[in-house]
């Protein structure tokens, strides 16, 4: 099965997650990540949903989706023109002998150490989800202890906006 | 052809008045085009002026020209049962809430008009759930009304406090939690407008208590905000020509036709259609009446008990015309096996259904109620150019097909009545103009082989989601909205025993609705598969209604109990004299107890899980099964 990224432009009502998140799981589709947050609209607010699915089913995902009265649009976002990103916090085990290790490890990825204790370190990272898998494979060896992580978000390269051409049309 | 001079009693009968149902004019707002005005109802202009929420909600109902209601108080939807008593609404009180939402669905189906049904919180609002879903899957326009506990108490376990919004999330088109009586008129507004345009549905508004008891200042119309509910009416025009050209090219074309040309309105553009392409037409259960049965180019229903025909046809077509139908697994048997080698044209006004199942060659997105006609121009225009195609080799194998295997049965072995020599008698002597509801299960099919239909919104039954029950309230429901017309409610023992206490709320209310109990003395669609694939272990479907049975209940004294008029039915040389003494009453429901063999089966059947193919016309034999699910 092959990973997609759909943004949806939704309006801001109350229930809107509940009736995206339960039609997933009525027609059996499976969500890797969502990650909702308002936009640069007052009232409209924008999800990202990675989805795995073979190409008829996305198609039927995507219908699915437009069907709900509270989704305004939806956009799928290939990775050749969009900007697509996950954001992850990692606790790893770090002592007075491998805390330099762990921070060059760190180091390598562009994360930042974001806490420090006498034996653990808390780090942040943004990137790619191949990045960040990459990144926790390093830290494996050292102990992780604990691991947050956000959805996807995704965002379309140049100059166009996702909800300029929404609601232009309707 | 078909609707010719009616000769049957159907629309002589009683004018049961008294409960202000208006005749069954058809609403424009069901798949027409894009109407001026979204708000349904006259758009009156109404000023500003201040009243409570449920004055609001009761007036917002009138409005949006709503005449027949169907519901049941209690503590949460109570304040709005205050106004209702001076409103020109006309609300019937049920005797429990699935009723009521299954009579809103009858109302709607033979009206075309959104059905209106109203509950209270917590169990009044669970109780709505199964007809809610049932419209859900027969896209029937339907309004549900549901009180709801105070917004303060929301949340916390309070006296009947149920979260039907999240409830009816999967099966309503949409759904409304009011908690400010200042947005009662635009979701009401919105609520109607959904449930009524695109894909008819069910639509769902919880009102919380506080919301009906507080001041708010009412003006009409409302402003509809739906930035994302967009429908399609025109299909696309290159999408057209390019069906054409299929249909120019078909040797062996079918009309696949559902339900969804019913729901458009859409027969008469139909008829249209099918005698320019001159194809055959197979019309699925929801879509029986939308092309008449006595046409010639009708060669019947599809799926697991179609007829040999209709079967046939679209498994050996090279081109389906599939018009408001969605490849449901009851018509396709095995998808994989199914029309093999068929292209599809997919016109539908639901994008979602459009290769859900089956991939289309051609998709078309739109209301039938413009395609068909779009679809007909250009048709005309090919043929034009490259001749009318010559199906006359099609027609005599389908032709072949329909003389060598009609639908038909064989008399039952143990001397009862046969219950397809009851049910055809009934089309037969009330005809045509009547209105014929069924429950689920065998007498469901027989209903629907076994009664000619001849036009749209003249059947009516629960197919996609296949309720016991259904067949009473939604009778009642059929009877308010069409007051002139004989209403027969084609029922079970077991789906009778569902929901028969609205047999009290048609005789007190005044809707002289026909019941026919077909009485097999069993849950009988379940006993045929346990006959042919269960080695006639017959586990938990016996009901003891029947014949040589103790008879519990007895049809005709729960009928005398309910003050409608009882009749049994027990010898073949008594089923038309019944049902003529019933025809002739109409001023209070009859019930008419036919206690028929157990052992009918209904023929033909495609078992589960196989293909179309593998259709059984099983006369007088029953075949081994080996595989079902």
């Amino acid at each position: 099965m092959s990973r997609h990224t759909l943004s949806v432009l939704v309006e801001d009502k109350p229930g809107v997650l509940t009736r995206v998140a339960s039609m997933f799981a009525r027609r059996a589709f499976n969500i890797h990540s969502l990650a909702v947050g308002p936009t640069e609209i007052a009232g409209m607010s924008r999800m990202t949903v990675v989805v795995d699915a073979d190409g008829d089913l996305i198609e039927q995902v995507t219908k699915q989706l437009n069907k709900l009265v509270n989704v305004i649009k939806i956009v799928e976002l290939v990775s050749e023109n969009s900007v697509q990103r996950d954001h992850i916090l990692v606790k790893v085990r770090a002592d007075a002998a491998t805390r330099l290790q762990v921070t060059q490890a760190a180091d390598l990825f562009r994360a930042s150490v974001v806490d420090v204790s006498t034996d653990s370190l808390t780090i942040e990272a943004t990137g790619y989800a191949d990045k960040l898998a990459a990144l926790l494979n390093v830290l494996e060896p050292f102990g992780i202890r604990e691991i947050v992580q956000s959805g996807t978000l995704a965002i379309g390269r140049g100059s166009r906006s996702m909800s300029d051409r929404a609601l232009r049309a309707s | 052809m078909s609707k010719g001079t009616p000769a049957s009693p159907a629309l002589m009968a009683t004018k049961s008045s008294g409960h202000g149902a208006h005749s069954g004019t058809t609403s424009g707002a069901v798949g027409t085009t894009t109407p001026v005005s979204d708000v349904l109802g006259p758009n009156n202009v109404v000023a500003p002026v201040q009243m409570t929420g449920s004055e609001a909600l009761v007036r917002s109902l009138e409005e949006l020209g709503v005449k027949d209601i169907f519901g049941l108080p209690g503590g949460a939807i109570l304040p709005t049962y205050d106004p209702l008593m001076a409103s020109s609404l006309n609300h019937i009180l049920v005797r429990h809430e699935q009723g009521a939402g299954h009579a809103a669905q009858g109302y709607a189906m033979v009206t075309g008009n959104v059905g209106v049904c109203i509950a209270t919180s917590g169990p009044g609002a669970t109780n709505l759930v199964t007809a809610i879903m049932d419209a859900h899957m027969d896209s029937v326009p339907l309004v549900a009304i549901t009180g709801q506990v105070s917004s303060a108490v929301i949340g916390t376990d309070a006296f009947q406090e149920a979260d039907i919004v999240g409830i009816t999330m999967p099966i309503t088109k949409h759904s409304y939690l009011v908690t400010d009586a200042n947005d009662i008129p635009r979701v009401l507004a919105e609520a109607f407008h959904l449930a009524s345009s695109g894909r008819p549905g069910p639509v769902l508004v919880d009102f919380a208590k506080d919301a009906q008891q507080s001041q708010m200042t009412f003006s009409w119309p409302p402003v509809i905000d739906l930035p994302g509910y967009r429908p399609v009416f025109r299909g696309h025009s290159k999408q057209l020509r390019e069906a054409a050209r299929l249909i120019g090219e078909a040797k062996k074309p079918v009309l696949y036709v559902g339900g969804g040309v019913i729901k458009a309105n859409a027969a008469e553009e139909l008829m249209v259609l099918a005698e320019l392409t001159g194809a055959p037409v197979v019309t699925t259960l929801m879509a029986r009446g939308a092309f008449p049965d006595s046409h010639t180019l009708h060669v019947g229903m599809p799926g697991m008990h179609g007829s040999v025909s209709a079967v046939t046809a679209l498994q050996q077509s090279d081109l389906l015309i599939t018009l408001g139908a969605r490849f449901d697994d009851r018509v396709t048997g095995v998808l994989s096996s199914f029309a093999p080698h068929a292209k599809v044209i997919h016109a539908d006004i639901d994008p979602a259904e459009i290769s859900k199942n089956r991939t289309a060659d051609v998709p078309i997105v739109g209301s039938l109620k413009e395609i068909i006609p779009d679809l007909s121009a250009a048709v005309k225009a090919e043929f034009e150019t490259r001749g009318t195609p010559d199906l006359g080799d099609w027609w005599a194998f389908l032709g072949n097909l329909r003389d060598t295997y009609p639908l038909g049965w064989t008399e039952p072995e143990d001397g009862l009545m046969s219950p397809q020599r009851v049910i055809s008698r009934i089309g037969a002597l009330t005809g045509p103009e009547g209105v014929y509801v069924a429950g689920v299960g065998q007498h469901q099919m027989w209903a629907s082989q076994f009664i000619k239909y001849e036009r749209p919104r003249s059947w009516l039954n629960s197919g996609g989601a296949g309720t016991m029950g259904y067949s009473v309230p939604a009778a009642m429901g059929a009877k308010v909205g069409n007051p002139d017309r004989v209403v027969w409610a084609i029922d079970g023992d077991g789906c009778f025993q569902m929901t028969n206490q609205e047999l009290a709320t048609c005789r007190i209310n005044n809707i002289p609705i026909k019941v026919a109990v077909i009485n097999n003395s069993s849950l009988g669609m379940v006993r045929q598969w346990q006959t042919l694939f269960y080695n006639s272990r017959y586990s938990n479907t016996d009901l003891n209604t029947g014949h040589d049975t103790i008879r519990v209940p007895d049809f005709v004294k729960l009928a005398d109990a309910y003050g409608c008029a009882g009749l049994r039915c027990e010898r073949v040389e008594d089923i038309d004299a019944t049902i003529e003494a019933a025809l002739a009453i109409n001023d209070r429901p009859v019930i008419i107890d036919f206690v028929v063999s157990p052992d009918s089966m209904v023929w033909p059947m495609v078992p589960a899980g196989v293909s179309n193919d593998q259709i059984q016309v099983a006369r007088n034999m029953t075949p081994v099964w080996d595989e079902e699910d």
